[in-house]
Formats: structure tokens, sequence, C-alpha cells
């Protein structure tokens, strides 16, 4: 249907509104979400009347990102197109998945959070008492730990987006209960340690997670974004970890066991684990390092022409603020500050911007990341030296990209990052 | 599953632990100003806006013993709190040949789900130094109590929690049998799988990354 006769079709509408003809307001509900639909652009959007209000809004039908799905679908994960988000915020419906046993169906009136172990009081709390407990909200980013294992290896994949590479990571805006103040509620019982936190999923997805971050800054949210956690995210609510991998991060969460020992999982065992090239694998490694990758320009996109262009990119650090970041045009050799937009809020993403004019011949394109500890991203072969080749887990290391004299961009692990 | 009040083989790792969890809840109360026994604001700062708070909201309901009972299902490396019932290698091949064959292969290294046997390399532990070494139960994997608690809560895949306990454990001794770490007329239950000893038991180590400047 082009855009004159929609047009004229929601002016009948109208007519009909006006008339009286539509007697309930399912009805006028009804007219109001057809004629929400994405539209074709008007030749003069000022010479007619626009579409009128709506019940749910949507975006601009030539704004469509999408999720890039993995495979199988229901035990593997979809990354969030980085590169085709503007902001820090993720829109939730383009959060990053990575589900063990699919996402479940919860029936929120009949969900309930159990906290027992070593506490003074075992108690249970529905959906309602969890939002009747005084409220936090915070912004913070979730990345899997496993996000950017492409990256890990010299001979990468030049045909990367940094969606394809780092599309296991979303930030978001996530609001509930700060967990200390449910256990305070409970009461911790003298010797514990270690929290057993477990969902409600197929997988009954455990983790063993440190008293200590228990009781820091660690959310029992039921927001997202300023609306319910969409299903995917552990809806009616989830474990919210700042600054930790999200394998530990439990969605759905339905049961917090105190206990003075991690329950060794097979989530902090056989998998989540990061082998080390001394014979060791480093276990409960929750904290996710420094980080930063360019999101533009980077592959698939190509620079039409040379001169001013504005490179982009995000950082973030599990471990607090993001206090600077260092953007490189000729493959490490010189580093110039990047401008850092606001907010910079621990634990989450800082989005950093570098002007740059490129005389259009060959670029080797970085960013590195510092945070308030004083870490510095590092680069590949600093990091395979630290941990070895084989390991597995936590690959913040340099994203370099290569800008070709034909404006075409690629990644660029294995041309010297 | 955690028993309150049993002895611990540590007890001077434990004190430690207390000492530390001490500070930690110390630390809330301090806090949250408010909680019973604590004189409000002293030694530290009362956070905004809790200065009100109640030592309790009253908000949730105390959670019953059957109720408890229903979702606890995990256990340790100890064995504290693990199930009656017990299954032989034998027993564990016949639930294995129906219920896991299809997704770990017949000897349980085919997939095309996790390899669940091998113990290769035999000599070190080169994860780290070599890529694509395949990790399995036999090989990467330091408790076997671990098989029966993901087995029993997420096993198989399309109709989790199904098995009973017997048929858990004997799953356990038939994917220990396979991976020659128990011998084939071992049976398995809540005494026995505890006790058994994983090759890579000692290969895992705390976290020693700490931000700052060294990259580990």
């Amino acid at each position: 249907m082009g855009s004159i006769s929609r047009r004229a079709m929601l002016g009948a509408t109208g007519g009909l509104i006006a008339g009286g003809l539509l007697k309930t307001q399912a009805d006028a509900l009804t007219v109001a979400e057809e004629s929400a639909g994405p539209q074709t652009a008007q030749a003069d959007p000022t010479k007619m009347m626009g579409a009128p209000t709506s019940v749910l809004g949507q975006r601009a039908p030539g704004e469509q990102p999408r999720r890039r799905m993995g495979n199988p679908a229901v035990t593997s994960s979809s990354r969030t197109p980085i590169e085709e988000l503007p902001g820090i915020i993720t829109p939730a419906d383009l959060h990053f998945e990575r589900h063990h046993a699919g996402v479940p169906a919860i029936d929120p009136d009949r969900y309930e959070l159990l906290i027992h172990g070593m506490v003074d009081r075992p108690m249970t709390f529905t959906l309602d008492d969890l939002k009747r407990f005084p409220a936090e909200s915070r912004l913070c980013f979730i990345e899997c730990s496993g996000n950017g294992g492409a990256a890990y290896n010299r001979n990468a994949n030049p045909e990367r987006s940094p969606g394809q590479i780092d599309g296991l990571f979303s930030t978001s805006e996530w609001t509930g209960v700060p967990l200390a103040t449910l256990l305070r509620e409970v009461g911790v019982g003298r010797g514990a340690s270690w929290v057993l936190a477990e969902g409600g999923d197929a997988a009954v997805m455990s983790r063993s997670i440190p008293l200590e971050k228990a009781l820091d800054d660690a959310m029992i949210a039921y927001g997202q974004n300023g609306e319910a956690i969409r299903p995917a995210q552990g809806y009616p609510a989830r474990l919210l970890l700042p600054g930790w991998e999200g394998n530990a991060q439990v969605k759905w969460i339905r049961r917090l066991e105190l206990s003075d020992r991690p329950s060794m999982t097979r989530d902090e065992t056989s998998k989540y684990t990061d082998p080390l090239d001394d014979g060791t694998a480093r276990q409960f490694s929750f904290v996710m390092d420094a980080k930063s990758t360019i999101t533009f320009p980077a592959y698939p996109y190509v620079l039409p022409e040379r001169g001013w262009w504005e490179i982009r990119g995000l950082a973030w650090s599990g471990r607090g603020r993001i206090t600077r970041v260092e953007v490189s045009t000729d493959g490490g050799r010189n580093w110039a500050p990047a401008q850092l937009q606001e907010p910079i809020l621990s634990k989450c993403t800082t989005r950093f911007r570098h002007v740059w004019n490129w005389d259009g011949g060959e670029a080797l394109l970085m960013s590195r990341a510092i945070d308030e500890t004083g870490y510095v991203q590092p680069d590949l072969e600093t990091q395979i030296a630290a941990r070895g080749e084989g390991t597995s887990y936590h690959y913040n290391s340099i994203r370099p990209w290569r800008v070709e004299p034909d404006g075409r961009v690629f990644f660029a692990q294995g041309d010297g990052g | 599953m955690i028993r309150l009040g049993q002895s611990h083989p540590a007890e001077e790792s434990k004190l430690r632990r207390f000492a530390l969890v001490g500070l930690l809840v110390g630390t809330t109360l301090v806090t949250y100003g408010c909680m019973p026994d604590t004189p409000n604001g002293e030694g530290g700062t009362i956070a905004s806006g809790t200065a009100e708070w109640p030592s309790s909201f009253s908000i949730g309901r105390d959670a019953t013993a059957a109720e408890i009972a229903l979702l606890d299902i995990d256990f340790g490396p100890d064995g504290a709190g693990a199930p009656a019932g017990s299954g032989s290698v034998a027993e564990g091949k016949a639930v294995y040949n129906v219920q896991c064959v299809g997704c770990h292969g017949l000897t349980g290294q085919e997939g095309p789900n996790a390899a669940l046997v091998g113990r290769e390399p035999r000599d070190g532990f080169p994860f780290g130094e070599t890529r694509g070494i395949r990790k399995t139960i036999g090989n990467y994997w330091p408790y076997a109590t671990t098989i029966f608690d993901y087995v029993n809560r997420a096993m198989p895949m399309t109709f989790p929690g199904s098995l009973t306990a017997d048929e858990v454990y004997a799953v356990a001794a038939y994917i220990l049998f396979l991976n020659e770490i128990i011998p084939e007329d071992a049976v398995m239950n809540a005494q026995t799988l505890p006790a058994v000893v994983m090759p890579a038991r000692d290969r895992f180590v705390p976290d020693n990354r700490v931000g700052g400047p060294q990259v580990r």
C-alpha cells in the first residue's frame, strides 16, 4: 500500500471515530495498533497529516536492527549489533542472549524466590514482595565471559563486524531490590561465605557467588530499561552482579542458598574456568577486565571518501570507571586520548569518540581502555603471554581494524595488533 | 545443600572465613544503621534514606521445610545432602544408551553435543598452552559430584529432571567407568561418588586478577 492510499484509509478511520461509529475502547485500540505499523516515507510530510498516536511504538521502517543468531538457537546465543546502536543503552529487544536450555515461560503470579541455608530465617518472596522493598536502579553492562573469543586468534577472520566479535555484551538500566536488603531480612548466618544462585529454567542454572559480592552491589532485578525484564533476560527476576561475567548473573532466579563453601556446579568447574599455560585453570574468574572496541568505522562499513571522520566506540570495565581511552590510527605507534562521553559510570559502558582526518591511505585503527585501577587493556600478544594460547573466556585484548585505501574496513587481528 | 553444625575438615580455615564474613556483615550493619543490636551510626555513616528503615520490613513469608526440600537439589564435593540411591556401571550403560546416546554418542566421544569421555593428554594439563584440546569429564572436571548435580538438574536436555536418583548415580558410574576412573564393578551412591578422585582435581586455582597495571 502506497503512502497516499494509506493516508486516505487513516483519514476514513478518523471519520468513523468522529462519527461515533466505534462504540468500544477495544475497537479504538485495534484501529490504533493497525495504524502504527511501518509506513513508507511520505513525499512531503508537511503537506498531509501524520499517523495517529498508538498503543505501542515502532521503529522507523528503515531502522530495523536485529540480533545475530547463534546455532543451535535453543542452547546457544544471539548477539547485540553493537555497531548499529548510537548510545550506551541497549534496547531490551536487542539485548544479547545466552541461554543453556531455552527461555522459560514463568507465571509471574506463581513466581517465588526462596532464600535459605545458613540464614536465621529461611524466607520466600513473591514478585510483588520484591517490588515492595526499597528499590534501586543502576546502569551497567552485562557481558558473557566468552565474548570476543573469535578475536583471541592471530589469524582471526577479517570479515567480522564488532557485533559478531563482541556482541555478547549489552548495557541496560536495571531496577530491583539490592540483594543486601533481602539478606538483611533473612539474616546472614554465622560462617556463611557463599551463595548458590539457581534459576528456574530447564537448565536449573546454578552458580556459587561469594557472599561479599552479594552484600556489596548485587541486585535482584525485575526492571530493564524502564519496563519489566524481558523473558530472555530473566523475567520475572534475575540476579544482577555489576561488572561480573554474565553467566554468574543467574536469570529467572528462584533460589539462593547461603553456605560456607562453593557448590562446584558444572558452570564453575568444567565451564567458565580459564586454563592457563602453567598447567592450572583459573576458577571463579568473575570480573570482566577493562575492554574497548571501535564500532565505527569497522567491518562491513566502507568509508566512501577521505576526509574527516569520527572514530567511535565503546569502553567498559568490571572493576569501576573508565578513566581514559586512547586511540591509534597507525597500528599502535602513536596514541591519542579519545573524548569520553558522559555519563562515565562504574561498571557501565562509556562511549568514546576521536575525530580523524583520513588521508586515503591504509590505516590500522585501535583503541585501548584504562580503568580506575590503572589497568590498561592489553594487546593480544601480551594476553597470550600472560595466559597462554589455549586459554578460554575473558578475551579483552585490543581490537584492531584495518582501513584499506578503497575505504573497506576489516578486522585486523594478526596485522600487528 | 548444606548442613549446619557439621564438622569441617579445616577448622582454621573456617575461622578465617568467619572472621572475614563477620567483617563484611558488620560493614552492612553500619551501612543500614538500624539492624538489631547495632548502635545507629556508631563507627560509620548511615547511608542516606536507610535511617528510617525498621529492623525488618515484614515483607515475604517464612519458607517451610517441605518447600525447601522440594527445591534444594544441589550438593557439593563433600557429598553432604546427596540423595539416597545407587547405580552400577551396567545399569548406567542401559540408561545412557536410551537417554544420553543421541546427543553424546555411543562412547561419549562422538557428540554432536559435549564430549563426556576422554583422558588425553594424560601427562600434564596443557589446556592453557595449546588451543583446541577437547575438554571432557575425564580430563577437565574436578569433582565427580558435579556429574550427579548437573545430570540431575539439567539432563536429558529434552526431559530435564526426569531421571530417578538411581538412574543418575548409574549414569555417573558409567561415565566415570568410560573415563577409566572407576572399575567396571563399581557402584555409585551418596558415599562412593564423593570419594572418587578426579584426574583434574588439583588443577583449579582461585582467580588472581586484581586490576591495576599487571596483566594476568
